[in-house]
């Protein structure tokens, strides 16, 4: 009888989104670890060959370059991301006239896909900036920052920053603001400086705030692909191909569907483990309310 | 407050204009790149090339209209505006569905099934694009529209329930067990009395949904034709075909962010409510 009810109560409610979730994601994920074992070639496949695929993954040069490029954004973009969102978020929480239009300008970016940020920076580096520079004679940007792989690393990330910091600006101001008034008033009464009260009582009290946005930043570097195709294409000679970009290029350019999806796997890996590593040492740092 | 002395007022105040003065520094900074782009769209090209800091002499809507017809502006509107309202929709009905089921079916198999959708958040789609695409070829080719729909409620029902989730746990279930003495049905208990009680979550929902279809360039690269393409695909493809045409190229760009912008600026209290509460949880 009750498990009648429960059965009816699965169809009507539980069936139809379980069966979408697992027809467009449990499936192909699953079918993508089993493929990396096998000589796939994006349409069938002969036999099995165990770890090869991964051997000739991590035998790629530029692979091995991908990743350092990957690492070294993702560590960059993290920690930039998130102190110029919490400085962000710090100025909005100041009792100051104008603090919510400046939220809303602080937000803008964040509203517009990647793809179409990329351009408009694509615009500003390549012509905008050179020619700026020309009249007033600066030196840095008479050279696109594109050209170069490494000052292309830092466009990268400066549109990157530019993009997301709003968005966790929000995560932050939430957090910041959830700080009862009472707890600030103690620490004021006994004589905290505003660096200090910052350090020792808000910071712990929003502990949360940064395991969040620290765990969404992290995601996203990995994840990123929009920005580096629309800015830099990945080039000067695929320099600056992050591992989302790599891996579209051998699989859909190249035709290596069965490294392309090994990558794949690896990219699924490391985001995993990074993230669960973050989460916990983030989640001990805490402070039980 | 009553007894802050009168040099520590003068520095508080202080303090909070200089606070003040970087706060505009940045949001000059944040916004210029856009203002930039607005006021090059309505130079034509040399004067450009000349200074691109300079507010345009001869104002002229040519490049507006090169892009309008060049980028198929309002096709690509209308693809966008059809495939993000169809599938932020769709997400709404389905994942509300299951997390009211979910949260009120208590079993080994309810438990294991959140768990999965929750840790399957953390899978980038990256992982399984190039068997995605082997698999849904044919229905793909079939629909792409339809396609699309269906796979953004695949790939967004695992958030979307998680936020439905966390609300419909703190409804009590008194509502439920009073309405079905009273001989009401589980399908008019979701309907009637639990569905409409979820409006905040359905706004956060929404907007998070919305930001994400609306924006999403990989899939719709994959999966879309160029009559059924959305509008950051149109733009793409628009700036790499005219990049060398700055003003046309500017005018495209312009054309990209007003919508978004001008929803946002209507509609501003609920996004950052939506984001701050959906970002929490």
């Amino acid at each position: 009888m009750r498990f009648t009810k429960n059965l009816k109560k699965f169809l009507m409610f539980g069936a139809l989104p379980l069966s979408i979730f697992f027809v467009v994601l449990v499936v192909p994920f699953s079918q993508g670890i089993y493929l990396t074992f096998t000589d796939w070639n994006g349409f069938d496949f002969n036999k099995f060959v165990g770890f090869d695929n991964y051997v000739k993954s991590f035998q790629d040069e530029t692979f091995w370059s991908t990743l350092q490029f990957t690492g070294a954004f993702v560590v960059v973009s993290l920690v930039l991301i998130n102190v110029v969102a919490f400085g962000l978020a710090l100025i909005v929480t100041t009792k100051l006239r104008s603090a919510n239009i400046f939220r809303t300008f602080f937000f803008i970016p964040n509203l517009i896909g990647g793809v179409v940020l990329g351009v408009i920076w694509q615009f500003i580096f390549n012509s905008a900036l050179p020619s700026i520079s020309y009249m007033y004679e600066w030196p840095i940007f008479q050279d696109s920052w594109l050209n170069e792989t490494d000052t292309a690393f830092w466009a990268l990330i400066i549109v990157t920053v530019w993009q997301q910091s709003g968005y966790m600006m929000i995560i932050y101001i939430t957090g910041l603001i959830s700080i009862e008034p009472d707890v600030l008033e103690a620490a004021r009464i006994d004589g905290a400086s505003a660096l200090r009260t910052l350090l020792s009582v808000k910071i712990p009290l929003m502990a949360q705030a940064f395991t969040i946005s620290l765990f969404l930043t992290l995601r996203g570097g990995f994840m990123a692909y929009d920005v580096n195709l629309a800015l830099t294409g990945g080039g000067p000679y695929r320099s600056t191909e992050l591992i989302s970009m790599h891996i579209f290029q051998d699989a859909f350019r190249l035709g290596n569907f069965d490294t392309g999806q090994s990558k794949a796997v690896i990219m699924f890996i490391l985001v995993a483990v990074a993230a669960l590593v973050q989460v916990s040492v983030s989640k001990r740092m805490e402070v039980q309310r | 407050m009553a007894k802050m002395t009168f040099t520590a007022k003068a520095r508080t105040s202080t303090a909070r204009t200089i606070v003040w003065v970087i706060g505009l520094i940045v949001s000059v900074a944040y916004v210029l790149p856009f203002v930039l782009v607005l006021i090059n769209s309505f130079k034509p090209k040399m004067e450009i090339l000349d200074n691109p800091l300079s507010l345009p002499v001869e104002f002229t809507w040519d490049n507006f209209n090169q892009a309008l017809q060049k980028m198929e502006f309002f096709r690509s509107l209308t693809n966008s505006i059809l495939i993000t309202t169809l599938s932020v929709g769709s997400l709404i009905l389905i994942s509300s569905m299951l997390a009211f089921y979910l949260s009120r079916t208590k079993n080994k198999f309810t438990k294991v099934t959140f768990l999965i959708l929750v840790s399957s958040m953390i899978v980038p789609f990256q992982a399984l694009m190039i068997p995605f695409m082997a698999i849904f070829a044919p229905f793909v080719s079939l629909n792409n529209q339809a396609a699309l729909i269906f796979f953004y409620m695949g790939f967004g029902v695992a958030l979307s329930t998680f936020l439905y989730h966390g609300f419909i746990s703190n409804i009590p279930t008194e509502l439920d067990e009073a309405a079905a003495l009273d001989g009401a049905s589980d399908f008019t208990i979701f309907w009637k009395i639990i569905f409409p009680m979820l409006k905040p979550v359905t706004a956060t929902v929404a907007i998070i949904n919305a930001l994400w279809i609306w924006n999403d360039f990989l899939l719709p690269v994959l999966v879309l034709t160029p009559e059924t393409q959305t509008l950051p695909l149109s733009t793409y493809l628009f700036y790499g075909a005219y990049a060398t045409e700055y003003g046309q190229a500017m005018a495209g760009l312009v054309l990209a962010v007003l919508p978004i912008i001008t929803f946002y600026l209507i509609l501003q209290r609920q996004f950052i409510s939506g984001i701050s509460s959906g970002a929490v949880k």
